[in-house]
């Protein structure tokens, strides 16, 4: 029986084991949107702007591993999911997005609400499609999601013109899927990791850098059994964080330009760097030619590009992450089984635990509320189980080095191409993976405001997602480079002007608290994690805090501002 | 910085020829020259980029391309034995007293002459890289009133050994 476009779209989707589309309506998708009550196992979150719908894909696929998917309409419908796919490509996160787009017959005709979004999205896309042809629909989506969760994930749009969505043809479903041009290294190769496991027997003060390449490759339980193992010292990009309990003996912190005093020293210091699954950011490396200066270099990534890409490696090891931990833990094993390598390490691990005393992640408390005050509070209310998804800037900063990341897929955050507004929808697709789950936002009061519609979609599904804003009606980070870099001279970062948060949150329907007083922090906190609603926090923080430790852009990882 | 001669075995799809310049431009690595045609397989594009780059840059070009997903093999023919060849037209200024000289350039480096007009002479010239810059050098002199190279295409040689 001849099927139409439409109806093979969902029958594809559903085969890939879709359970939520996020979606806005347009004309270019009529069609799809008429088939998609015929299938309530396909549920459709419609968000109130094409963005969110892309970071709420995204926070859904980062929260549950599986691949986001997002159906939008052609033309400005089509440009507004661009920054979302960015945001996803620089982060390695899968998720398929399906455009609208005008009838082919009329393609380059500058039809009404077309564009060429392949054009558009080539280079902020692992791969994108148009289908011109109905008969090659289905395949066209087996690959779409055979492409945006293997080797290395990403988003993969597909751009459906309406007639190919109308037409008919008889469906048929690749059950195999093979692309001679898509062949992603899996298995690392044996010598490599030989030599690796060699290293690891010569260094005296090897040293884990954790990216997130090991949350994507589900390699936390093996690093873990790596470090705990070889009694090696564990830091992260920001990343890779929940990619290693916070709460481990061995766990020393963030690196980078926020990085932990402890753990940028021991950059300076090792002699021998594992870097698994992690891409060598300029945020993560500071300036190149005084990164990690005393050590042999190991690099673990399925992404071939990324090694040597920035840094120089000595060995480098393409693969999964996992099966290459995996690897070289089996290797020690077997050659290395006699070492006392905790008491090889003892005399690093103290120096490590010297630097973390001596100059801890901390800030001067003076009464007023301080945004680090504020994360850590929420660490204990929470007991670091909760789902957090920050925006981008000082806040995002102060979450990740005080709030104690316990497990993988804990932290929603767009690191690579640093996108403010991402928090809010992406905390709505993970509560939609996990409905039971805590899932809190910290946001800024500038950021927030990028997606702040986003609430409409919070309060229509009833998700008690929580946002807590750390208030300062500042552009904090740029501010904060104003007043160390640009001597004082702020300029456009102050956003005095801003709407009452707690009247916003109760004009949707949601909630809305107000904390002014550092006293009032922990029980309204308290409150509003546990009420059932969609809630905001207006948290009115220390104006001008500035984040600590800051490497200026540029500078060497050892030329720490402190505080 | 040296020049080398990549060849690229694409799949014939819509936008692949934008996927691979986006690429080079998008990281900001340099085209010299671009040429694109079919193989001997049905649905494959063979491409030729000529680029100039250090060695880190040329890892990057050649692992970048052959991440790109619509690429099957990328390939930098730099130190192995490949034959490259470059066609060329040059209109020159060929007034009569210059026509001799012109002529016997022509024969000396087997180009060919494709048009002539009172005072113009289209010259077809085949050969390498070298060659041809040769060649350019030499009608220089005479003026040359507009140029259209291919850019090179390459194909690794046959092994020379009998099994």
């Amino acid at each position: 029986m001849k099927q139409t476009g439409a109806w093979i779209l969902l029958e594809s989707l559903q085969r890939e084991g879709v359970e939520l589309l996020f979606g806005y309506p347009g004309g270019a998708i009529t069609d799809i949107l008429d088939e998609l009550p015929k299938r309530p196992e396909l549920r459709h979150i419609l968000v109130r702007h094409e963005q969110g719908a892309v970071h709420a894909a995204d926070g859904y696929a980062r929260a549950s591993g599986k691949v986001g998917v997002c159906l939008v309409t052609s033309g400005p419908g089509a440009t507004n999911t661009v920054t979302g796919l960015a945001t996803a490509n620089c982060d390695s996160i899968p998720l398929v997005v399906l455009t609208g787009q005008v009838p082919t017959k009329l393609i380059g005709n500058d039809a009404f609400q077309e564009v060429d979004i392949i054009g558009i999205t080539r280079p902020c896309t692992k791969h994108n499609y148009i289908v011109e042809d109905v008969r090659t629909l289905a395949r066209t989506i087996r690959e779409a999601f055979h492409l945006a969760r293997s080797g290395r994930p990403g988003p993969v749009l597909v751009d459906l013109p309406k007639d190919v969505i109308q037409d008919v043809t008889e469906f048929v479903w690749p059950e195999d899927i093979s692309l001679r041009s898509y062949n992603p290294t899996y298995k690392p190769h044996m010598n490599q990791l030989r030599k690796t496991a060699e290293a690891l027997d010569a260094a005296s003060r090897p040293l884990l850098l954790v990216g997130g390449g090991v949350i994507l490759s589900n390699a936390s339980a093996a690093l873990t059994e790596l470090a705990h193992r070889l009694s090696i010292p564990v830091t992260a990009t920001l990343m890779g964080l929940g990619g290693f309990p916070a709460s481990d003996d061995l766990w020393f912190g963030m690196v980078g330009m926020h990085g932990s005093y402890a753990a940028n020293t021991a950059l300076n210091t090792t002699d021998l760097l594992l870097c698994v699954g992690a891409r060598f950011d300029d945020r993560v490396t500071g300036k190149l030619s005084a990164f990690a200066p005393n050590a042999k270099i190991v690099h673990i990534d399925i992404d071939p590009t990324s090694i040597r890409k920035n840094v120089q490696v000595q060995i480098p090891v393409v693969g999964d992450c996992r099966l290459s931990l995996e690897g070289i833990l089996g290797i020690c094993d077997a050659k290395y089984a006699d070492r006392d390598w905790k008491g090889r390490h003892a005399e690093w691990i103290a120096d490590l635990k010297g630097w973390m005393q001596e100059r801890p992640l901390t800030f001067h408390e003076n009464g007023n509320i301080k945004p680090q005050q504020v994360i850590r509070t929420l660490n204990e209310l929470t007991g670091g189980d909760a789902i957090v998804a920050t925006d981008v800037g000082q806040h995002q900063m102060w979450t990740a080095q005080f709030y104690d990341f316990l497990t993988p897929r804990s932290l929603l955050t767009s690191g690579g191409l640093g996108t403010m507004g991402y928090g809010f929808p992406a905390a709505i697709g993970a509560q939609l993976a996990f409905p039971d789950r805590k899932v809190v936002v910290v946001a800024g009061d500038g950021s927030l405001q990028m997606n702040i519609q986003e609430l409409a979609t919070a309060v229509a599904n009833r998700l008690p997602v929580k946002v807590v804003i750390l208030n300062n009606r500042y552009l904090g980070m740029v501010r904060q480079f104003q007043e160390l870099l640009y001597e004082h001279r702020y300029y456009a970062t102050n956003m005095d002007a801003q709407p009452d948060f707690v009247k916003l949150a109760e004009a949707y329907g949601a909630e809305g608290f107000r904390v002014e007083t550092a006293d009032q922090l922990r029980p309204v906190l308290a409150k509003a994690l546990a009420s059932p609603a969609t809630t905001f926090v207006d948290v009115r923080v220390e104006r001008e805090e500035n984040v600590y430790p800051f490497v200026p852009s540029g500078a060497a990882l050892n030329e720490m501002l402190l505080v | 910085m040296k020049r080398h001669v990549i060849s690229i075995l694409m799949e014939n799809e819509p936008g692949v020829l934008s996927r691979v310049c986006g690429l080079f431009s998008g990281r900001g690595f340099n085209i010299e020259t671009i040429n694109a045609g079919p193989s001997n397989e049905e649905g494959v594009h063979h491409m030729n980029i000529t680029t100039f780059g250090d060695d880190y840059i040329i890892e990057q070009i050649m692992k970048q391309l052959n991440k790109v997903v619509s690429v099957i093999k990328a390939t930098d023919y730099e130190d192995s034995p490949a034959v490259e060849r470059e066609m060329m037209f040059l209109k020159v200024q060929a007034e009569a007293p210059d026509r001799g000289e012109i002529l016997r350039t022509v024969e000396v480096f087997r180009c060919k002459v494709v048009d002539v007009s009172p005072n113009e002479m289209i010259i077809e010239a085949t050969g390498n890289h070298e060659k041809l810059e040769a060649i350019l050098t030499l009608f220089q002199r005479f003026g040359i009133k507009e140029l259209a190279r291919t850019g090179p295409l390459a194909m690794l040689r046959s092994k020379k050994k009998v099994n």
